[in-house]
């Protein structure tokens, strides 16, 4: 894909943000990912012309953090979090069934593009074990058969509402681009908090 | 910064030790300076601290408190007060140490017996005197693909990489090509490249050479030797007046690698990798050994010492002689050149500017160059340095890597007038006065300037007419100090050995009848010719008069000027006496060729363009090839007019008795600029330089080297752009009556009247093909 | 028995909470008025006072962090909110943020008031789609409404995955478009921080923190809590529980009262090892139930207060296979700037890997252990002391179960036992 002459004022709209230019590049590689999907050549290139760096350092940053895909990722990217207290609490399991379910392994994708798949670290949301992500919005409280059912559902093309997230689950795409800080008018959907978040709120009503 | 600042000193202990050290210094230096070697990889004093490798931890207490684990020492600038414990007296540092060289095993593939930094490996060393016998790894290691091209000139191990950022550092700090960077985390972390860009920086070797273990290796010596089998020799670089200390590494008489050597005044501990990787031409070009004589059916045939001796001396005996010798004559080569003129010839009529060049360049060398003392010193303390004519990273990449350091270090402020941005220019990010071809003059008289300043005057000035002339000018005017740069190593040293027809050894103005008692004195002669002699082309000229008759040329190509078809044709018809190390456009048109050593052969002196000595000797023994002087004394001999130079300290110590002219010099008639052709649409001014690597004599044979040449392209503004309707990439043709080039186009910063283009790269030999380098008008279109 | 005082978390229960309409409603952006009026040494002197710590684990003061800024300097001064919660266990922010994302905002315009920031920059993890789209529809109705804009310029930056950006030098180096790895100090970010500047980065909670400290003043905030860790903080229970969630307590509650308050340990089984703060702090058991979780009091008994995310793990959790899979983390998320974090931990997993599947000699626990002292304190930053924390203190109170590994020749417990679902397979 070519980027356009939009896409080069929504780049230095982002860079504008910043006293120093070179703080844009994490921005702009979500961005790239919310055009290409993944972090190409082209946007490589692109990043470093409009901050004027070498493509070398634009590559030093984009390999070093884990959301930016040097290869295609699904229209939904899913995330088991296997970090201690989730893959114990059913976190293994479920990664190890979706695997087989999908026929995938990790850091790979489904033929028809629609699901990839990736075991992910700690995302802050212990209180909610296990935790699957899909394109980084939260599916609290998993089982192997509610993760089952959910990529299910992305297959068929209409996943469930995240937990707590917007009433609609986007795409990876879409997901980028408000990584890269684009508002996508969804701030105010869904839960303002699950239950475990209110507990100690609740209990303390209760007199606790 | 002009007078020496205090050092304020500061003592601490170190093992029991006392030692005081300056302000700032690193505690890893302090214990150096005890003779402690504390172990490291990371460390490199002239890259900014960065405390990775944690090689170098000791235990350190300040004051009589201790820091609670141990700290790098690499890191951490002393303090007074300061009890340091190194391995030698800490077990927490001497563990510590043994645990961080297990740990940097782990997934190192311990191949040394394949490696070529193996027997100078630091890493090998330390794990010798800081590693166990035994390791305790017992699992799996890292594994990546082996070696891998980052250029066609470097090759990456990353098994073999301890990640100690020392070459990325260095390219990023010292080179500012950030073309390698550390990729992707954690024990995946590996140094790399964009794919699509290679590690093409003039400065790549340095890395190779800082590289503390065999993870980076050069192309052109991966697999060649062991170290113990090499001779090293310590040189001077031969490629460019920067003046690079080195060291030459050969095995049974042959060069297998050369290495920056460590020069504080001078390259620091750098070099380009002209100077590292372009050394094959001495075995590479066919040399001649053996003297050839034109027979009487005007063909060359070998002969003997003394019949080549006896021919070169009747030709010259019997003809009005003129001397050409290149810029690349050592000084005590070029001593023997002018001695040679002016004793065995009788004249003259010398020039080492064979080259582009002009009476304006002679007079300004005479006035202002000869004798003058500015120096890279006078780099790192100026508050604005102005380019005039001159493209450091090109033309004197150790000038360029200077400046640099004084731009990241204190901002320094750099002045480019030129006609076109370069690359090196942008990194300094330094001011350009976009000017056209041949108005230069006008645009530095125009700048502001103060007796703190430095203006850095490159070779080409003599291009511009009245440029020379500005810059004495504004010097006189601002008291800015002048440096002159040329491009070749000898340049500088055959000025100052009177290599020129104005003047004689030290300076001494060939017009000055107190100058020519000197000489006269010392070279026990009764007299010198008293007429300034010709310059390079008014010699050529006197060819075809018939005024002069023989000419004695030594290291001169004749495509190096505008006027190459007249110069080729005056070698055809005057009897010429070459000196030579390989067939050339010269020695075939010669009456006699006279072999000679190349560099490497033979000891020696250049003075870089401070006029600062790079004695040398030779590296390779036994060769049997003579010097120039050596030769010039033996045909001096067989004239009857003997110039007593038989050896190379003979001619040093003659110079050194010489001393320098303190009498007047002879000073510069101010030039007027030239007026400003005025064009048609297609039309435009030519302009061009030399790139760093192209096809100069000395690359030749050197294909890894040339293959990070930076792309040879035809540089036009976007409004010349426009008007011709030619984007990036698309092919522009250059023509002149003398012929054409047609290279891809490429739109950037550069006078809307001016093109660009190399002007001796592969497609592009402008003074061969065109005829003309710069401020001459011609034809531009697209192809 | 010590209750429960939700201060952040007050009105969480709102359904709008996280509008400015809601904020304001409950007496947001009143306590910013209040100290833009006052002078910015007075501001700092007052979070002096009440004796706010850092809630992100170090738990330095704030207000003397804020006092190291040099005043009068001539240059720019920025404040950075380290957000980029990733902790193993630390999941405070993240619903904080959710859903109150002004209390943070109206912090930064506080806290860049008392170090004269013109400059605020909130430094999220990138792996939390909803709470990027609501901390920026946040500051964009905090400039319409004018807290925002006026002086004080608010950016929020979002991260890519890296667990190391939360080292408050290495964030810097990200959020100036660097690799995430940590920088060498000194220079200090108070001293040379973001672009080289004056620079404070605090955690979410603390600055958080900082709005209701100067609407209700300092001796109220330092009314509660314990002698030298003032105030009120989030405790994040998760795990091996029968209810995980939130728990807004005054600093010095035990995980004794946390579990009786919130229902306990998950019916029919014990506590086996926890975390007080994250993977980072050193584990405790059953018999750290009764200390006190402040600063001083999870530090005398071995640990670190951390991020108070307490992590419950009964006796059905094999211990080895849960410090291997941390361990793994840390070696996911290592730098590789130094030699001990990013060989070492390559290293570690693969002994406790073989570990973990009864491979291996008791002679290999002393090889770990020995291990772990040439990372500790050797590497460049705390991550590599974090990765060995668990491994010792393990190894410290579960010798035994290493060891029961090797002697039977595999791991002794049944994963299926630890999950919360039925018939979860391996």
């Amino acid at each position: 894909m070519a980027f356009s002459e939009e896409d080069f004022q929504v780049m230095d709209s982002i860079i504008k943000r910043y006293p120093r230019s070179r703080s844009a590049i994490m921005p702009l590689l979500h961005y790239v990912q919310s055009k290409a999907g993944y972090i190409t050549n082209e946007g490589i290139e692109v990043i470093a012309k409009v901050l004027q760096l070498e493509a070398a350092e634009v590559t030093a940053v984009s390999t070093f953090y884990t959301q930016y895909k040097p290869t295609p990722v699904g229209e939904y990217h899913v995330g088991v979090c296997t970090n201690t207290l989730c893959a114990v609490m059913g976190g293994d399991a479920i990664f190890n069934s979706l695997k087989d379910h999908l026929g995938i392994g990790n850091d790979e994708v489904t033929v028809d593009g629609k699901v990839s798949l990736e075991h992910i670290e700690c995302n802050a949301a212990c209180d909610y074990a296990p935790v699957v992500m899909a394109n980084w919005e939260f599916y609290d409280n998993q089982t192997v058969q509610s993760a089952k059912d959910l990529v299910d559902a992305m297959r068929a093309g209409n996943p469930p509402a995240p937990t707590r997230g917007p009433n609609t689950l986007g795409t990876w795409k879409e997901a980028s681009a408000v990584l890269a800080g684009i508002n996508d008018g969804k701030a105010n959907e869904g839960l303002q908090a699950g239950t475990p978040t209110l507990l100690g709120l609740k209990l303390s009503k209760e007199g606790k | 910064m002009t007078t020496m600042q205090e050092v304020e000193m500061i003592s601490l202990v170190i093992d029991g030790f006392e030692v005081s050290v300056p302000k700032g210094t690193l505690v890893i230096r302090a214990a150096e300076k005890l003779g402690i070697q504390i172990p490291r990889f990371c460390d490199h004093p002239l890259l900014d601290p960065v405390g990775a490798c944690r090689q170098c931890l000791v235990d350190i207490e300040i004051n009589g408190r201790a820091f609670p684990k141990p700290q790098a020492s690499c890191t951490i600038p002393v303090e007074p007060g300061m009890i340091v414990k190194t391995q030698l007296t800490s077990a927490v540092a001497e563990k510590a140490q043994r645990g961080v060289m297990e740990l940097l095993l782990v997934n190192h593939p311990l191949d040394c017996p394949v490696c070529d930094k193996g027997g100078e490996c630091p890493l090998q060393n330390q794990a010798m005197s800081t590693g166990q016998g035994e390791t305790r790894f017992e699992g799996v290691k890292r594994t990546f693909q082996k070696p891998i091209n980052i250029s066609s000139q470097v090759l990456l191990d990353r098994e073999r990489c301890v990640l100690c950022a020392r070459c990325t550092r260095f390219s990023e700090q010292i080179a500012s090509d950030p073309f390698i960077t550390l990729n992707e985390r954690g024990a995946l972390q590996q140094v790399g490249i964009y794919e699509n860009q290679p590690f093409e920086s003039y400065f790549s070797g340095n890395a190779v050479q800082i590289c503390p273990v065999g993870a980076l290796t050069g192309a052109s010596y991966r697999f060649r030797a062991r170290p113990f089998d090499l001779v090293s020799t310590p040189s001077a670089c031969e490629h460019c007046a920067s003046g690079c200390d080195m060291r030459t590494d050969v095995r049974r008489g042959k060069t297998l690698r050369r290495l920056a050597g460590d020069d504080a005044s001078v390259n620091e501990e750098w070099n380009c990798d002209k100077g590292r990787w372009a050394f094959k031409y001495v075995t590479a070009l066919d040399r001649l050994t053996t003297p050839m004589v034109r027979n009487s059916d005007g063909v060359l045939v070998e002969a003997s010492w003394p019949e080549a001796l006896a021919a070169a001396a009747a030709g010259l005996s019997t003809n009005k002689s003129a001397v050409l010798v290149g810029g690349r004559a050592t000084y005590e080569d070029a001593y023997g050149y002018s001695k040679f003129a002016r004793i065995a010839l009788g004249t003259n009529d010398i020039d080492f500017r064979a080259r582009l060049s002009s009476d304006e360049e002679r007079d300004f060398l005479a006035a202002h160059v000869v004798g003058s003392t500015s120096t890279y010193r006078d780099i790192d303390i100026a508050d604005q340095v102005v380019l005039v004519a001159f493209e450091p990273e090109e033309e004197s990449p150790i000038v360029f890597l200077r400046l640099n350091k004084a731009f990241r270090k204190r901002a320094l402020k750099v002045t480019a007038i030129a006609t076109k941005l370069s690359i090196g220019v942008e990194k300094l990010k330094g001011e350009f006065v976009k000017v056209a071809p041949g108005a230069e003059a006008s645009a530095l008289s125009s700048q502001t300037l103060t007796n703190k300043s430095l203006i850095l005057v490159g070779e080409r000035a003599s291009e511009s007419a009245g440029l020379l002339s500005a810059v004495a000018a504004l010097a006189q005017s601002s008291g800015a100090k002048i440096a002159w740069i040329p491009r070749r190593a000898g340049e500088r040293g055959a000025l100052e050995a009177g290599a020129i027809g104005n003047l004689l050894p030290g300076g001494r103005p060939v017009s000055d009848a107190a100058a020519r008692v000197d000489i006269a004195a010392v070279w026990s002669t009764q007299s010198l010719p008293t007429d300034n002699g010709k310059n390079a082309n008014e010699i050529i000229a006197a060819v075809h008069s018939g005024a002069i008759g023989a000419l004695v040329v030594g290291g001169v190509d004749p495509l190096d000027n505008e006027a190459s078809t007249q110069m080729l044709a005056a070698l055809d018809k005057a009897f010429v006496v070459s000196l030579e190390i390989a067939p050339s456009a010269v020695t075939a048109r010669a009456n006699v060729i006279l072999p000679v050593a190349a560099v490497t052969e033979k000891s020696g002196s250049f003075l870089n363009w401070e006029g600062r000595p790079r004695k040398f000797d030779a590296a390779v023994a036994d060769t049997h090839n003579r010097s120039d002087l050596r030769i010039l004394s033996m045909i001096a001999d067989e004239m009857g007019r003997t110039i007593s130079l038989a050896t190379v300290t003979a001619a040093a110590k003659e110079i050194a008795s010489l001393g320098r002219w303190d009498g007047v010099k002879s000073s510069l008639n101010k030039v007027s600029v030239a007026t400003t052709p005025s064009l048609s649409p297609n039309e435009a001014i030519i302009t061009s330089w030399r790139r760093l690597l192209d096809l100069g004599t000395l690359q030749a044979g050197e294909e890894n080297l040339a293959a990070t040449s930076r792309r040879t392209v035809a540089v036009i503004s976007s409004k010349r752009a426009d008007t011709l309707g030619v984007k990036d990439g698309d092919r522009l043709t250059i023509s002149t009556q003398l012929g054409s080039i047609t290279l891809p186009a490429l739109v950037e910063e550069i006078h809307d009247d001016a093109v660009w283009a190399p002007r001796n790269s592969r497609g592009s030999e402008l003074l061969s093909q065109l005829g003309v380098a710069h401020g001459a008008v011609v034809k531009v279109a697209k192809a | 028995m010590t209750k429960l005082v939700p201060v952040l978390s007050a009105h969480w229960d709102e359904k709008d909470s996280f509008t400015i309409e809601a904020y304001t409603r409950n007496g947001g952006y009143k306590a910013s008025k209040k100290a833009l009026a006052m002078d910015p040494d007075a501001v700092i002197q007052l979070v002096k006072d009440s004796g706010l710590r850092g809630r992100g684990g170090a738990g330095f003061p704030t207000g003397m962090k804020w006092g190291f800024i040099p005043q009068g300097d001539n240059k720019d001064h920025y404040l950075v909110v380290n957000a980029d919660e990733s902790e193993p266990g630390t999941c405070k922010d993240t619903p904080l943020l959710l859903a109150n994302p002004h209390v943070l905002i109206e912090g930064c315009i506080i806290a860049s008031h008392a170090i004269r920031a013109k400059h605020a920059f909130i430094y999220i993890r990138g792996e939390v789609t909803h709470v990027v789209r609501r901390l920026n529809q946040a500051i964009e109705d905090a400039y319409k409404a004018g807290h925002l804009g006026n002086g004080i310029e608010l950016v929020l930056h979002v991260g890519a995955g890296a667990y190391i950006c939360g080292e408050e030098t290495a964030l810097l180096d990200s959020l100036e478009g660097f690799r995430g790895q940590p920088r060498l100090r000194p220079p200090f970010p108070a001293i040379a921080g973001l672009y080289a500047r004056p620079t404070v980065v605090n955690n979410v909670e603390s600055i958080a923190s900082v709005p209701a400290i100067i609407e209700n003043g300092a001796e109220w905030y330092q009314a509660m809590g314990t002698e030298k860790s003032k105030g009120t903080t989030l405790y994040s229970l998760s795990g091996h529980v029968n209810n995980p969630g939130q728990f807004e307590a005054p600093l010095g509650i035990t995980l004794r009262e946390i579990l009786d308050l919130s229902g306990g340990i998950r019916n029919g089984h014990s506590l086996k090892f926890w975390t007080p703060g994250g993977s980072s702090t050193p584990l405790f058991t059953a018999e750290h139930l009764d200390v006190p979780l402040d600063y001083e009091g999870v530090s005398a008994a071995g640990s670190m207060l951390g991020t108070k995310a307490l992590q419950i793990f009964d006796e059905t959790t094999c211990v080895v296979r849960a410090v291997l899979r941390w361990t793994e983390f840390y070696k996911h998320e290592s730098c590789g700037k130094c030699t001990p974090c990013r060989e070492g931990t390559w290293w570690l997993v693969q002994i406790l890997r073989d570990l973990e599947n009864g491979k291996g000699t008791e002679a290999d626990l002393a090889k770990l252990l020995d291990l772990c002292d040439n990372i500790m304190g050797r590497s460049f930053c705390a991550l590599g002391d974090g990765a060995t924390s668990p491994i010792t203190s393990s190894i410290k109170y579960f010798r035994e179960e290493y060891i029961a590994h090797l002697t039977l020749g595999a791991c002794p417990f049944d994963p299926v036992a630890s999950t919360l679902f039925e018939g979860a397979s391996k």
